[in-house]
């Protein structure tokens, strides 16, 4: 049985809802089928008894590949600093911890913004808030990469380009690689909001967790790099 | 939910301003560099780790998911410091 819906949720719609899915994850026993509901709205996350994979098991395994990636990338970085610590020592001098605190703030904003996204997301009744939140942590996400660009160019001007020394090879490989997923997600989070102005279906529920996921496995990624490159000489 | 995420971003906001300013001080006292630079690294695993349960909601998820993304976290932060100090 379909739950009540709001005024503000008929004017969004254009057709009717369908039933809610049945979901099985593979990894654990939840059951999507019939969510709890009070009064019309689905409960808060946190009212969930069951155990429950974000998006879906299938991105998980995307996820912990794309981290494996960049675990093997950060070894490699320290081989490198490993072999030649003079150079990696005076090169990150160079560096302007400034930029790279900037970017993490930025990201941690972001990420804020896209859980309560997500969180106004499986409230019926909060489909604009929803919106708001995916669209403010993109901005974040846009400002990260003008930023960058930034960054990049004042590096470039100053004629400390990819070639310059092994340091700023890895420099601009880890962050460029990074960089590459900051403007994937940025695509992701379109596609989120193109979803969150639907009428909400638990498969459109499933495809924002995952979307978010990724994009807190963005900033995930950037915790990391910010002190490994910046700070820790 | 929203109060605690809400919360964890102010507190990493907080550690990545410590951290900053931890990062900046240490240039003037090399013989500390690889402390700061360990704890700098271990206040981000803390951080890793807030994203991955409370942001990706990985405390809620089945057993195995979880334990799977601790693991991973532990052993790249792990690797990382060993071969940061090895240096």
């Amino acid at each position: 049985m379909r739950p009540a819906r709001s005024n503000a949720d008929q004017a969004n719609t254009r057709r009717p809802v369908r039933e809610p899915e049945i979901y099985r994850a593979s990894v654990g026993t939840y059951v999507f089928g019939d969510m709890p509901t009070s009064q019309g709205r689905r409960t808060p996350h946190a009212a969930v008894p069951d155990r429950h994979v974000p998006g879906e098991p299938g991105l998980w395994v995307f996820i912990f590949g794309d981290l494996s990636v960049f675990a093997v990338v950060f070894a490699v970085y320290l081989w490198y600093r490993m072999h030649e610590p003079g150079i990696f020592a005076a090169s990150q001098q160079q560096l302007e911890p400034a930029y790279g605190a900037a970017y993490t703030m930025l990201l941690l904003t972001s990420s804020l913004l896209v859980a309560q996204g997500v969180y106004a997301h499986r409230s019926y009744a909060a489909t604009g808030i929803a919106r708001r939140c995916l669209l403010g942590g993109q901005l974040c996400g846009m400002a990260f990469v003008v930023l960058k660009i930034v960054e990049y160019h004042s590096k470039i001007a100053d004629g400390l380009t990819i070639t310059a020394n092994s340091f700023y090879l890895c420099y601009y490989i880890v962050t460029g690689l990074h960089l590459f997923h900051v403007i994937l997600g940025i695509g992701v989070l379109t596609f989120l909001l193109n979803l969150a102005g639907k009428a909400p279906t638990l498969r459109r529920e499933a495809y924002i967790e995952g979307g978010a996921s990724f994009w807190h496995m963005v900033d995930l990624l950037w915790l990391i790099i910010f002190p490994l490159i910046y700070l820790a000489r | 939910m929203r109060q605690r995420v809400s919360l964890l971003w102010l507190v990493m906001l907080l550690m990545t301003l410590a951290s900053w300013s931890l990062g900046i001080e240490e240039v003037s006292r090399p013989a500390a560099a690889s402390m700061f630079g360990t704890l700098v690294l271990s206040i981000a695993y803390i951080k890793v780790r807030f994203i991955g349960l409370d942001f990706m909601e990985l405390r809620d998820s089945p057993i195995a998911l979880r334990l799977m993304f601790e693991i991973y976290a532990a052993a790249v932060m792990l690797l990382v410091i060993v071969l940061y100090l090895v240096a």
